[in-house]
């Protein structure tokens, strides 16, 4: 396997450390003039999305980590793995609950999501920065509340529970933002 | 490599540099230093290990199998032997270039201002530093001084002149620097370098000037070294809110000593895989001439226009950093 030196060392780069696949988020170079020179690098470790920082000898090397990000449709989740396939090669991938995270509360069939692949393997799914989903249960709001001030509580047939309005009701379907969690708009089933 | 043709400063910050370059040279004509040029290719190296220099072939009638050429890594050699020469206290503003330098205070490429007084030991050149800085800054700053002893007691509780790579190393490990249990450094220069770098450098300068003198013998570079127990480096540096912006020395003139230095050097690159570099034998045989009594110090440009504008990063006050270049 490929390794990296210091000197190679930039934001994104895929590298292992204790064992697990990382990617580097920033890297400091710190040197005296006239002494030895450190590498103070913040790091990514891409199973549990745990940042931590590190200090390295500069001229050191680690391990390259083989990780790849690749866009994949969702399919269906069999009880226990959930399935993704390349839109181009077909091929499937499977990934388990640990993978998923918190993702799993806004997959839909059909769409696509970031897969980061280690060896091969699925390690993290990141579903679309924005999903349509249909309200499954909400309280039934004020009839011609429009200013949608206050808000509360809605599932969606996903699971995932979002803050909507008031005039939002159940059937509706509905724009999130999936890195906030929050309610965009109402939209149109696709 | 994509094209990026425009500078990475803006305007603004390339009308600073050029107004703190005029007030350098205002500062040292008032106080009678006299500027002088030196070549920035030479047939001679730095021999210090911590430091890469960058060389290119050379050619010419004399040389038709070729030389090497080394790009300065700082002036002070040839300044040494103008000072021999009698000219008096110099300065110099000029590029210098380090090979595998380069992150946010760093370029492979950046300006130094170099300067020497002669007469002067490093506490007098302390005070010229804080001088010619406060002459540049807009508002008044405090100065303080330190020695390399009492900022390792005051944020490490540490003795540096004495404790063991074994104990700097349990000292790292106590105050949670980010390092593994079986980090490994070549010495106990280099873990003394570690705590420096990231448990006192951070904290110093916060308030204004910071100068830090009497430096471990083992990193002397081309101090002189005060007899005593423990032997000390006549050597300082300058912080300005955590970043180091000057390094100074109560100079070595002694030829013996410097040779002795030189040839110590190169049995430490050779022990690190590091290339040979040849030592400067014109610089030897001015200090057997002799040299005066004097302190020098190295200033970066670049960092001391960052402090006066805020910058965050070099790029930010350099025209075309390396990516550009």
């Amino acid at each position: 396997m490929a390794s990296y030196s210091t000197n190679e060392f930039k934001g994104g780069l895929k590298i292992m450390l204790d064992g697990d696949p990382c990617s580097i988020i920033e890297n400091e170079f710190v040197k005296p003039g006239k002494g030895q020179a450190f590498n103070r690098v913040k790091i990514r470790n891409l199973k549990t999305g745990r940042v931590i920082e590190r200090t390295f000898k500069s001229g050191d090397s680690l391990e390259a980590a083989d990780v790849i990000e690749i866009d994949l449709q969702y399919l269906y989740n069999d009880g226990e793995f959930w399935h993704f396939m390349h839109p181009d090669t077909f091929e499937q991938y499977q990934a388990d609950e640990k993978a998923l995270g918190d993702s799993v509360k806004w997959l839909k069939d059909q769409d696509f999501c970031t897969v980061t692949l280690w060896n091969g393997s699925p390690i993290s799914i990141t579903p679309p920065n924005f999903v349509i989903l249909t309200i499954t249960e909400t309280d039934p709001g004020l009839k011609g509340d429009t200013s949608g001030g206050g808000g509360k509580p809605a599932t969606l047939e996903t699971g995932a529970v979002v803050r909507v309005p008031l005039f939002v009701q159940t059937g509706d379907v509905i724009k999130v933002d999936t890195r906030s969690g929050e309610y965009v708009s109402r939209a149109k089933e696709e | 490599m994509t094209a990026s043709w425009q500078p990475s400063a803006s305007a603004r910050m390339l009308r600073a540099r050029a107004k703190l370059l005029a007030g350098i040279r205002d500062y040292f004509a008032q106080t009678g230093v006299l500027e002088v040029e030196t070549p920035v290719c030479s047939f001679f190296g730095t021999t210090d290990p911590a430091i890469a220099s960058l060389s290119t072939p050379y050619q010419d009638r004399s040389q038709p199998t070729g030389e090497r050429l080394y790009l300065h890594t700082s002036p002070e050699f040839a300044m040494k032997r103008l000072l021999a020469s009698g000219l008096g206290s110099i300065y110099q503003i000029c590029k210098v270039f380090r090979d595998n330098e380069s992150g946010r205070l760093h370029n492979p490429e950046f300006s130094l201002l170099e300067w020497y007084r002669v007469g002067y030991d490093h506490h007098q050149l302390m005070s010229d530093v804080a001088a010619l800085v406060l002459s540049l800054l807009d508002q008044s700053r405090e100065v303080e001084k330190l020695s390399y002893a009492e900022v390792f007691g005051r944020y490490l509780s540490l003795d540096p002149h004495s404790a063991t790579p074994g104990q700097l190393r349990e000292c790292a490990l106590d105050h949670q620097l980010p390092i593994t249990a079986d980090f490994q450094l070549p010495d106990r220069d280099a873990w003394l370098d570690l705590l420096m770098s990231h448990s006192i450098e951070p904290e110093l300068g916060k308030d204004g000037l910071c100068f830090i003198y009497d430096y471990p013998a083992s990193q002397s570079s081309l101090a002189q070294i005060r007899a005593g127990d423990p032997p000390i480096a006549e050597r300082f540096e300058l912080y300005m809110d955590g970043i180091e912006l000057a390094n100074g020395f109560h100079e070595l003139t002694d030829a013996a000593e410097q040779e002795q230095r030189f040839h110590k050097d190169l049995e430490k690159r050779r022990e690190n895989g590091l290339p040979a570099i040849p030592m400067d034998y014109n610089l030897i045989a001015a200090l057997r001439q002799g040299m005066p009594a004097c302190a020098g110090v190295a200033l970066g440009i670049d960092r001391l226009l960052m402090r006066l504008t805020g910058a965050r990063h070099i790029n930010e006050v350099l025209a075309f950093p390396i990516d550009r270049a």
